[in-house]
């Protein structure tokens, strides 16, 4: 039986972990490095690693940072940052992660999806479509840590990120992020319904229950979260922390 | 000695901690002469069938290879789309496979799989072993696997399938003839699974 994924999402900032709130205030959690080498010891289904330094900056994803953490990693990893052409896919690919999000590159270029996957493998090129309410209802998709509107339908986007090939789309909601209050169940009813791919959902989760509440509908779902794995309590003191097996296996009954 | 095939495709560093960890000395070999010495081989692979068969050719270690695995009979095991390069042939492509088992690789049947999400298949999945065979050891039961594919591994010969993995059908999510085996899944990236099947190998 496929199992559902439950996924620790991380944010890297200057070298360090950060953690935002509606993708702002980013605050220092820790060491990258040591994170990993926390989540290898906790056995997490996958790693979701995001620079969100390279794109905003226009600069190059930092490749020895990247390399680092694949080496410590015994869990698959998806990184995602500042990835706009082939070679850097291909490069990243080849210091050992298994999955490669792009999010501003292809919006301004959908065909970069196929171009990826015709090296990479289609199965290993992740869409993250980081997703905004609009005003008078309907989402829109957002680049650039959430401050550019881009106009784009993430619904119609994920149909299309389908039909180039991509593997996988991440939806991640801006407004849910660093709330700790549940997912968008609406949002994610819709995008589930637009697609056969995969999905992975972030944004949102405050509890282990919040994570239950999305594998109960949506069954083969990848569930990730942020602020659920690096805080404890309501003081959010920073404890790396991740569900037993035994609080898993819950989920998957 | 262990000897990981390193032809610019997949992650070498990932075997490499693995055996560190488990304080087994590894070869890397990137060309012919590294090959020497090697009693074990691992070929891994990720991305596109085409691409990796690609680089393995241009590698110069084929002549090699094929003596090791063919003439010298040393264990290899190919992982993913290293497992998926032992076939003859692949409908991701058009290289040839390096023919090393009679199998041809080819793609999900979306219509065979009644759930959303359909392809790939990606995450964690039971691998459930049909004979007795050592590189299980310890894994015979509830050992679960990562695997991230749309395309799997048929077998000529059925007796060469070592499990089943259970996605729409049943397919070979590993298999061994003689001194070769395969495994579709990611055992670097299984943690305490991955690393007993790693160290398994390493035992053969």
């Amino acid at each position: 039986m496929l199992r559902p994924r439950i996924i620790p999402s991380l944010l890297i900032q200057e070298n360090g972990l950060v953690k935002t709130v509606n993708f702002k205030n980013g605050k220092y959690i820790g060491d990258p490095i040591n994170a990993v080498r926390i989540f290898n010891e906790k056995e997490v289904d996958e790693l979701a690693i995001f620079d969100i330094d390279a794109t905003v900056k226009n600069i190059e994803p930092n490749y020895s940072l990247i390399e680092r953490i694949a080496n410590q990693s015994r869990m698959p990893i998806c990184y995602g940052g500042g990835v706009k052409t082939v070679e850097q896919a291909q490069r990243i690919f080849s210091l050992g992660i298994e999955k490669i999000a792009l999010s501003s590159a292809i919006l301004s270029n959908p065909r970069l999806i196929t171009e990826i996957g015709d090296r990479v493998g289609g199965q290993s090129v992740i869409v993250v479509l980081d997703v905004k309410k609009k005003m008078f209802g309907g989402y829109e998709v957002y680049s650039h840590n959430g401050k550019k509107a881009t106009g784009i339908n993430p619904f119609q986007f994920v149909e299309e990120a389908q039909k180039l090939g991509a593997g996988e789309v991440v939806i991640n909601a801006i407004d849910q992020d660093g709330v700790m209050k549940g997912f968008d169940m609406n949002l994610i009813d819709k995008v589930r319904e637009r697609t056969t791919l995969p999905i992975t959902v972030l944004g949102g989760a405050g509890s282990l229950d919040d994570i239950k509440k999305v594998i109960d509908k949506h069954r083969i779902i990848g569930v990730a979260a942020g602020s659920l794995f690096v805080y404890k309590g309501k003081y959010k003191a920073v404890l790396i922390n991740y569900p037993s097996k035994e609080e898993k296996a819950i989920f998957y009954k | 000695m262990i000897t990981i095939i390193d032809y610019g495709v997949g992650n070498i560093n990932a075997f490499v901690n693995v055996y560190k960890r488990m304080d087994m000395p590894v070869v890397i070999a990137r060309n012919q002469g590294e090959l020497k010495g090697a009693s074990k081989l691992i070929l891994p692979g990720v991305g596109h069938f085409d691409h990796a068969m690609q680089q393995l050719n241009n590698s110069r270690m084929r002549n090699v290879l094929d003596q090791l695995v063919l003439e010298n009979k040393i264990p290899v095991i190919g992982i993913c789309v290293g497992m998926q390069m032992m076939a003859n042939s692949s409908e991701e492509g058009k290289e040839k496979g390096l023919g090393w088992i009679n199998a041809t690789v080819k793609k999900f049947e979306e219509s065979k799989i009644h759930q959303v999400p359909r392809l790939p298949h990606m995450g964690w999945n039971d691998v459930k072993p049909i004979k007795a065979s050592r590189l299980f050891t310890g894994l015979e039961k509830e050992a679960i696997f990562y695997f991230l594919h749309s395309y799997y591994f048929e077998c000529q010969h059925l007796e060469d399938i070592l499990a089943y993995t259970e996605y729409g059908d049943e397919f070979a999510a590993a298999v061994q003839h003689d001194n070769v085996y395969g495994i579709q899944f990611h055992p670097e990236k299984s943690h305490s699974y991955g690393e007993k099947l790693l160290n398994n190998f390493a035992k053969l």
